[in-house]
């Protein structure tokens, strides 16, 4: 659940944009403002990043001293012919498959009714945001009382209009929903608070104008608020997609990515080989070939997103 | 007029009182874990992965020990499986290990090749007379690797016959004083005491879990192979050593009694087991004697109350009478920074729970310390006490850096018998995909020689 990465990439490439000269004494406050972020980033991003890459070539032992022996790509061979990894990695595609549409589909839809409340506002806006505040163990085990089998409330919800719950810890279909719904309720806060932002952002005298040419409000939200926050939703879908293709916590606490590691996804690929089999090198090799993989979905949604931007100039000109 | 104080000068006033405040107790755990140390806040910290009965009885254990001991145990119960020995492997190779841990005797290659675990004869257990003429032989040499001791066993937990003693009654299995079964020996007596309880009036004539269970259908598999032939792996795991045809005719077998014969279900899950067995609808049981507290005081559906036992399996492939088995043992992980007097502490409480084994016993377990494993007190302890034999027959998981109690290797394993036994392959292509399956294990770089 870390956007943070992501949103670091995706302010760069917005920043780039915008870019214009400046005099050279502010460029220099800015560096100093920013090394305290820096050293951090180098320690405990770049730094980890170029070890994970050295000891990817290596057949290191998590819990020995020392890199091991050099094996070459040996590692990396290994990994792109482990059914296990491919296996893990669909199910972290599907994840994603799975709860981007909700997620970034819902938040809209509900950030704009939000918007459209005249009392308590707050309210809402609290409601929906406070969510995803709590961390990620409190939620799963909220969520597993509530999946438990016989006893447990959502369980009993079903028993009570008649019907026989899912099997939502047991089965793989069932596993998939209860995460499904425990991401959607816990992550929904986010893009709403984005939406949220954006609409505020949209001129008043915008609306105040349409409304004396008569339009009515489904069609003020139909021209004006969803047409406005084209560039915000593009921005939730690349930040929902890096997000969810970064699943782990919920699907380890509440499933341990079962039954049969049939939920795994490939973070706890890398974490049980990395952390429970020792195999180090090997690990981190299964680490640079996701890695590629999301830098090949960031590069190609930044690709896209240029294009459009290019041909809106050209429009606009 | 006052000057006020800046906001500059109240954030540093307040950040030096604060560090003085976390430095200022020498033994503060701000400062420990800013050093590395481990705060140590109890004389002996141990760790264990022990939930249910067990962990009650674990809990008697500890607390009878403090109290005669005077010494205090902070014990931490953590998820049973891999993320205990992921803890424990982490947490001792960045230092701060416990002083004590649970491991099963299966998991020990891995931790002692890796370097995490003090070989304990240097931790002085002779001094409190722990040696190897008092352990189960069996345990004593798993313990040891590479000629090296790195656990003191606790116990031996052997996969047992369980049997209905009314169905058994039934179908003249009892011995002439009714309180075991008449012996057996072979593939013969087993198939017909089988099909002799089915007749008696079982669904089945017996039953074990091989449904999403994959640790159970690999003991039970183990239990007959390892009557043929020797471990499926040798050379830490890296060398395939699967006997063919041995392996095919333990397959054939096993399939044999699920299909054709229909002595046993060739799927049921954990569940089935419980209702149908206890339930009084079959007459054998196939599980680890860990399962005895389950079955204690259940009720039949008449309302009788449920009698069974629990037995060791006689020979049946082969004439070697074998007990697939692994043991609980007690490991001090490596550190650097333990002193002298917390390891004469660690002795000190593993001699306690080897001498409070008799507790243990109660959870279905064969004490692997001879004090109490020949003490009267366990020798009267039924069903616990017929079993103990296992514990000298004991074969445990081949070793290797990857086998082991709740391994990837077991589930992988325990899926290809599960769909043996669901009838799903040949016992023939059961051999190949066995094969296959375990050669994605040792071509696999071993992260330790």
């Amino acid at each position: 659940m870390t956007t943070t990465a992501a949103t670091a990439t995706v302010v760069a490439v917005e920043a780039r944009t915008t870019r214009r000269s400046r005099p050279a004494g502010e460029n220099q406050g800015g560096w100093l403002f920013a090394t305290p972020f820096l050293v951090l980033y180098v320690l405990f991003l770049i730094g980890p990043v170029v070890i994970g890459l050295v000891i990817s070539l290596f057949n290191t032992a998590t819990v020995k001293s020392g890199l091991g022996n050099w094996v070459g790509t040996a590692n990396y061979a290994a990994v792109l012919k482990s059914s296990d990894f491919w296996q893990s990695m669909w199910h972290s595609v599907l994840f994603t498959l799975l709860t981007t549409p909700p997620l970034v589909l819902l938040p809209l839809l509900f950030a704009i009714f939000a918007a459209r409340i005249s009392r308590s506002r707050w309210f809402f806006r609290l409601a929906f945001f406070a969510p995803y505040v709590v961390p990620s163990s409190v939620v799963c085990l909220i969520f597993a009382f509530m999946y438990t089998p016989q006893t447990g409330l959502i369980s009993k919800l079903f028993s009570g209009v008649g019907l026989s719950a899912p099997n939502f810890l047991g089965s793989t279909s069932g596993a998939w929903l209860a995460v499904t719904l425990l991401t959607l309720w816990w992550t929904f806060g986010f893009n709403f608070i984005l939406y949220t932002a954006a609409i505020q952002d949209i001129p008043e005298e915008t609306y105040e104008a349409a409304a004396i040419d008569g339009a009515s409000p489904w069609q003020q939200i139909r021209s004006i608020t969803i047409p406005m926050l084209r560039s915000t939703s593009s921005l939730v879908l690349i930040l929902q997609i890096l997000a969810s293709l970064k699943v782990f916590d919920q699907i380890y606490i509440l499933l341990s990515g079962g039954p049969n590691e049939s939920t795994r996804p490939v973070i706890e690929y890398i974490y049980d080989t990395g952390f429970t089999s020792y195999r180090g090198g090997y690990a981190s090799a299964a680490t640079m070939v996701y890695f590629v993989i999301l830098i090949v979905v960031s590069a190609g949604w930044a690709l896209i997103r240029r294009g459009r931007n290019q041909a809106a100039t050209t429009v606009n000109a | 007029m006052t000057r006020a104080v800046s906001r500059r000068q109240f954030l540093a006033i307040g950040g030096g009182l604060g560090l003085t405040g976390a430095l200022s107790a020498c033994a503060s755990p701000v400062l420990n874990s800013i050093t590395g140390g481990q705060p140590n806040t109890a004389d002996v910290i141990y760790w264990n992965l022990f939930g249910g009965g067990d962990g009650i009885n674990m809990a008697k254990m500890v607390s009878s020990f403090e109290q005669a001991s005077h010494l205090s145990v902070e014990s931490t119960l953590l998820s049973w499986g891999n993320p205990y020995y992921t803890k424990l492997a982490l947490a001792a190779s960045s230092g701060r290990p416990p002083d004590v841990a649970i491991s099963h005797l299966s998991r020990l290659p891995l931790l002692a090749e890796a370097g995490l675990l003090e070989p304990v004869e240097n931790a002085g257990i002779a001094a409190v007379g722990i040696n190897k003429d008092k352990f189960t032989p069996a345990a004593w040499k798993k313990a040891t690797v590479n000629g090296t001791v790195y656990a003191v066993p606790l116990d031996t937990h052997p996969f047992v016959m369980f049997y209905n003693v009314d169905l058994a009654k039934k179908a003249g299995l009892l011995n002439a004083s009714g309180d075991n079964l008449k012996p057996m020996q072979g593939r013969g007596d087993f198939i017909n005491a089988l099909k002799a309880m089915k007749e008696a009036g079982g669904q089945y004539g017996a039953i074990s879990a091989n449904t999403a269970d994959p640790a159970t259908t690999w003991r039970w598999f183990m239990t007959v192979y390892s009557g043929l032939a020797g471990p499926i792996v040798s050379d830490q795991g890296a060398k395939v050593t699967i006997d063919g045809a041995a392996l095919e005719e333990t397959f054939a077998f096993m399939q044999s009694l699920t299909g054709p014969l229909g002595l046993m279900p060739g799927n049921a899950a954990d569940d089935t087991v419980t209702t149908l067995f206890g339930g009084g609808k079959v007459g054998f049981l196939f599980d680890g004697e860990w399962q005895i507290p389950t079955y204690r005081g259940v009720k039949l559906p008449d309302g009788k109350p449920f009698n069974f036992n629990v037995v060791p399996f006689p020979a049946i492939l082969g004439t070697k009478q074998v007990a697939y088995a692994d043991s609980h043992s007690l490991v001090i992980p490596k550190s650097s920074i333990r002193s002298a007097q917390r390891t004469v502490h660690a002795v000190a409480f593993i001699k306690g729970l080897l001498d409070r084994s008799s507790i243990w016993a109660g959870g279905g377990h064969i004490p692997a310390w001879l004090p109490v494993q020949t003490s009267k007190a366990f020798l009267d302890l039924k069903p616990q006490s017929n079993y103990i034999q296992a514990a000298f027959k004991a074969v445990y998981d081949p070793p290797g850096w990857y086998t082991g109690a709740g391994s990837d290797f077991q589930n992988a394993m325990g899926g290809v018998i599960t769909e043996v036994l669901a009838g799903g392959i040949s016992p023939r292509s059961g051999v190949s995909a066995m094969t296959a399956s375990l050669k994605t294990f040792s071509t696999a770089i071993a992260p330790v020689r």
